[in-house]
Parts: structure tokens; C-alpha cells; sequence
């Protein structure tokens, strides 16, 4: 069994109007690898509980562990997390969680991330344990979200000191001012221009919401990846694509 | 009536913990039924009410339940396949 510790918010940080990551202190967190993630467990006061999944999105950091939260309007856990958990305040996470979606960081093999909304954080904590480790293996990461404003990680994710790691955005409602691209899905031709060629033989690693990672994972596979390298995390409906 | 949206088995990586002492999710798996080979990881899983549904991604055989009750965790393998799980290099 994988046991439920307490996790205390140590900072939270706007990601976006509707997005806050939230820093957790786990005394004696064991480590993690980057793609994996944790059950958070919030117990009200009459003993009523309730579960969700969260990808960790932060690279490995001592007892430290980084969860974004997307608000989902009527939930029943991202309101409070977002708009109510405060510095001090607890929850019980376990974790980590999930040996398949991970990104082992002695690989050389270059990686292609795909992210659709809020998907885009356990990618994140690739391309950050990437960083941490001084990896060589070759990213390229491609980003669905909706608007300029939605975007997570700005200024983290793409930033040009990341030597090997190339990003390309693709705003799906509006795009920023002056853009070439205009506001569209993410299609095959783009997958096929911005991540690797399948003879190269990347790992390819999809997330997001089930229909958009239903349809990015027939891509890669359309573009003649290999199955079995492309690994997927859906998580349901929602998720700002 | 829209089908409810599954997501992967990965999920099920928490829940599993309480009752197998293996990571479940990394084993290899072949379906019985369609003859599909992959990973635990990759079954679809529907969240139910009470508890998950996981089946094949391919042949949509039902693989595996797990239910919470207030004083019970329930679990029907069902059949269907087997999974390999690694204990060596």
C-alpha cells in the first residue's frame, strides 16, 4: 500500500486566471519521476472525503512537490484548491503514482510531448527533470491550449536556455496579436512539422483531455509512430484545449 | 446516451495500491478475447459511481472492477486475459 501522507501548501502561483499550482511540502516525500502522479484526498469536517488524480508537475526537490489545479466550474475539489487552500493549510496526498507515463531521465532517445490544457503539467515536469538532470535527449514539445491567457508555465516552458527542447503553441480559440498562425486545432501536418520524424524512433508521450489525446495519439500512429512508443494519459472531459 | 469519457488505468494506480503490493499498471497484459498485447496502463477505465470499470482498448472486454464500499474494497478480475508482471531484469 502506498501510503497517505500529510502535504502542507507551502506558496501557491498563479498560472492563469482559472490554473494555480500549488507548492506541497511531503515530509519524507520518497522522490518521483517526472510523468507521475498523485491521489490528493481533502476530508471535510462531518468526515466526508473526496479523491482526485494530479499530475505532478514539478522536476524532483527534496520533501517539495508542485501540482497545478485547473478549475473546473461546479467541481467539487479544484474550487477550493484554487480559490480557497491557503498557505499552512493540509491535505493527504499518495503518490508517487503510475510507472507507465513516465519519462526515465537516463534515456537518450529524443522525446516528443504532446499536451492539451491543463495536460500540458506532467510534460512539464519532463521537460523540468530534463533541465535538472542536464539530459541530451532532444524534446519537442507541442501545446493545444486556448488563448494567450490560458497558457501555463509561461516563461519556464520555452525558454530559450533550454538548449534541446523546441516548443510550438497552438492556440485553438485566439491567438496573440501579430500571430501567423491563427486561432485552430493542432493538426496532423503540424505534429508531423513539430515533433520528430517517426524513423528517429522518439518516445512520444500524450496527454489531455480523452478526445484530444484520442486524436493526437491516431496521428503520431497515422505518421507511421510506433504504438507501442506512444504512451497516453486521458483525463476525462474538460481541461482547456 | 453518450458514452461517459474514460481515461487510462493509469488511474487505477492508487486505488490498486491498497490491496496488491505490485505496481499493476506497468504489467503486460494480453486480452483472452481479441488477442490485443499491451500495458495494464493502457485499459480504458470509466469511474462508476462507487468504483472504476476498466476494460480491453481494442476489443472493449471488460477486464477488471474495483468498488469502495464504507468498509470494503471490491475487486472482480473477471477473466478475460492475463498480465505478466516482471520480477526480474
Amino acid at each position: 500500500m502506498v501510503a497517505w501522507r500529510p502535504a502542507t501548501l507551502v506558496a501557491g502561483r498563479w498560472e492563469s486566471d482559472s490554473a494555480r499550482t500549488l507548492v506541497l511540502d511531503v515530509p519524507d516525500w520518497p522522490g518521483h519521476r517526472a510523468g507521475q502522479h498523485v491521489d490528493v484526498r481533502l476530508t471535510a469536517e462531518d468526515g466526508y472525503t473526496a479523491e482526485r488524480s494530479y499530475s505532478i508537475a514539478s522536476a524532483q526537490d527534496g520533501d517539495h512537490i508542485e501540482l497545478t489545479v485547473q478549475r473546473v466550474a461546479e467541481g467539487e475539489v479544484s474550487p477550493y484548491l484554487v480559490d480557497v487552500f491557503a498557505p499552512g493549510d493540509r491535505v493527504e496526498v499518495r503518490g508517487p503514482l503510475g510507472g507507465w507515463f513516465v519519462w526515465d531521465a537516463k534515456a537518450p532517445d529524443p522525446v516528443v510531448l504532446v499536451g492539451g490544457g491543463s495536460g500540458i503539467a506532467p510534460l512539464t515536469a519532463m521537460v523540468r527533470e530534463r533541465r535538472r538532470v542536464g539530459s541530451p535527449a532532444l524534446f519537442r514539445v507541442l501545446y493545444s491550449v486556448r488563448t494567450p491567457q490560458d497558457r501555463l508555465y509561461r516563461g519556464d516552458l520555452g525558454s530559450p536556455s533550454d538548449g534541446g527542447v523546441d516548443l510550438f503553441v497552438a492556440y485553438t480559440r485566439r491567438a496573440p496579436d501579430g500571430a501567423t498562425r491563427g486561432p485552430g486545432r493542432l493538426g496532423v501536418a503540424e505534429v508531423n512539422t513539430h515533433g520528430f520524424p517517426a524513423d528517429v524512433a522518439p518516445t512520444c508521450y500524450v496527454c489531455g483531455p480523452t478526445g484530444f489525446v484520442e486524436t493526437m495519439a491516431d496521428a503520431l500512429v497515422a505518421l507511421g509512430h510506433d504504438p507501442r512508443r506512444v504512451r497516453t494519459e486521458r483525463f476525462g472531459s474538460g481541461g482547456g484545449t | 446516451m453518450r458514452e461517459p469519457e474514460h481515461v487510462d488505468a493509469n488511474v487505477l494506480a492508487g486505488p490498486l495500491s491498497e490491496i496488491l503490493s505490485v505496481d499493476l499498471t506497468t504489467a503486460e497484459r494480453h486480452c483472452a478475447v481479441c488477442g490485443a498485447e499491451g500495458v495494464f496502463a493502457e485499459l480504458h477505465v470509466v469511474a462508476d459511481g462507487p468504483g472504476w470499470v476498466a476494460s480491453c482498448p481494442r476489443c472493449r472486454t471488460l477486464v477488471l472492477r474495483l468498488v469502495r464500499t464504507a468498509d470494503s474494497l471490491w475487486l472482480d478480475l473477471g477473466g478475460s486475459g492475463t498480465v505478466r508482471i516482471r520480477t526480474g531484469p
